[in-house]
């Protein structure tokens, strides 16, 4: 499959990730249920948005403006794909990549409860729901989050819960053999 | 896409196959999930993940536009034979979303999506929704990803009772 390529641009505006390979600031301990982590606002620039389209999901609602106008959506919107992605990206830049991360093993659910359009704004809000250590893998925790994404307007936009994985301070030591 | 009518639960198909380069996965990790282990061979090789791996948002991009590909085919192929194509509307979401082994550079992913199930929408007459679990299998036959959507699907339109 051949892609679009991206245009070379793309998402300059954003900051660099800082501090990849320090030492990570928050771990496992830190995730204490009803924490909260908010991030941007974050415009999403037109071109951009379409560009992802283009890459990822070249459908017309989400690339051509006159075409958008006639589906349900009624107007040029992001892709869902690209709105999981800028969560993405806004909770590295919120927490994740300050953090002892070590990915996540799926998506409870995913709602895309208003389109997005070009140039709108989004504030991310991630709730720390629950917690649980891992009885297979002594070194790390769940975190379970819900993720909010806002528009311009504080209307929801986008929901996402999922559990991240994340090493652990003090890490667990088995019990010593006499 | 079909229209809504005309979907049949149980029905399966192979959508296409990706190979995932370590450029691919580096640029897309710098854009939307710049954590070292999709970052850098050397961060990757300490991590848990042993080596290089795409970030899931990555494979599950790669799905989407396999499928709009597959869409645009299969449309293609209604056309020819002379019936209706709905429109593919707008995803309210989706759920279930598993990652469930890493992919590594080198690796190609084939993809597959199956038709679980379908209602009519209640607030919509003409439009249905339709259930679909789509999976990305590996070279070595390793499930990959795999998660659950929901779209909705034109229905045939009638033509309207006093039309001129």
């Amino acid at each position: 499959m051949e892609l679009t390529p991206p245009p070379a641009r793309f998402l300059t505006d954003w900051k660099p990730l800082a501090g990849a390979a320090t030492v990570p600031q928050l771990a496992f301990e830190d995730f204490t249920p009803g924490r909260v982590f908010e991030h941007g606002p974050r415009r999403l620039p037109r071109e951009e948005m379409i560009a992802f389209a283009a890459e990822f999901d070249p459908q017309p609602m989400h690339l051509d403006e006159a075409a958008a106008q006639q589906t349900m959506l009624g107007g040029l919107s992001a892709s869902g794909w690209y709105l999981c992605c800028i969560l993405m990206r806004m909770c590295v830049d919120a927490f994740v990549g300050r953090s002892s991360s070590m990915g996540a093993p799926g998506v409870d659910e995913v709602r895309w409860l208003l389109p997005v359009r070009p140039d709108d704004e989004l504030s991310l809000r991630a709730t720390v729901l629950e917690t649980r250590t891992s009885k297979s893998r002594p070194d790390m925790g769940f975190v379970r989050f819900q993720f909010e994404l806002f528009d311009a307007q504080r209307r929801r936009a986008m929901t996402l819960t999922t559990s991240l994985m994340l090493e652990r301070r003090e890490k667990a030591v088995p019990e010593a053999i006499p | 896409m079909k229209v809504w009518e005309d979907i049949v639960i149980g029905e399966r198909a192979e959508l296409g196959r990706h190979t995932f380069t370590a450029d691919g996965i580096k640029a897309f990790a710098r854009r939307f999930d710049p954590q070292p282990f999709h970052l850098d061979e050397d961060a990757a090789a300490r991590s848990h993940f042993g080596a290089l791996c795409a970030s899931g948002w990555h494979t599950a991009s790669i799905w989407m536009r396999l499928m709009v590909e597959h869409q645009n085919r299969a449309d293609e192929a209604l056309r020819a034979r002379g019936e209706a194509v709905a429109e593919l509307g707008p995803s309210p979401g989706f759920r279930e979303l598993k990652w469930l082994k890493p992919v590594y550079v080198g690796d190609t992913i084939t993809y597959f999506t199956e038709v679980i199930d379908k209602r009519a929408s209640s607030s919509r007459p003409q439009w249905g929704l339709m259930w679909i679990r789509n999976s990305g299998v590996n070279q070595k036959g390793e499930p990959v990803i795999s998660f659950i959507s929901v779209a909705f699907v034109e229905r045939r339109h009638e033509t309207p009772l006093g039309a001129a």
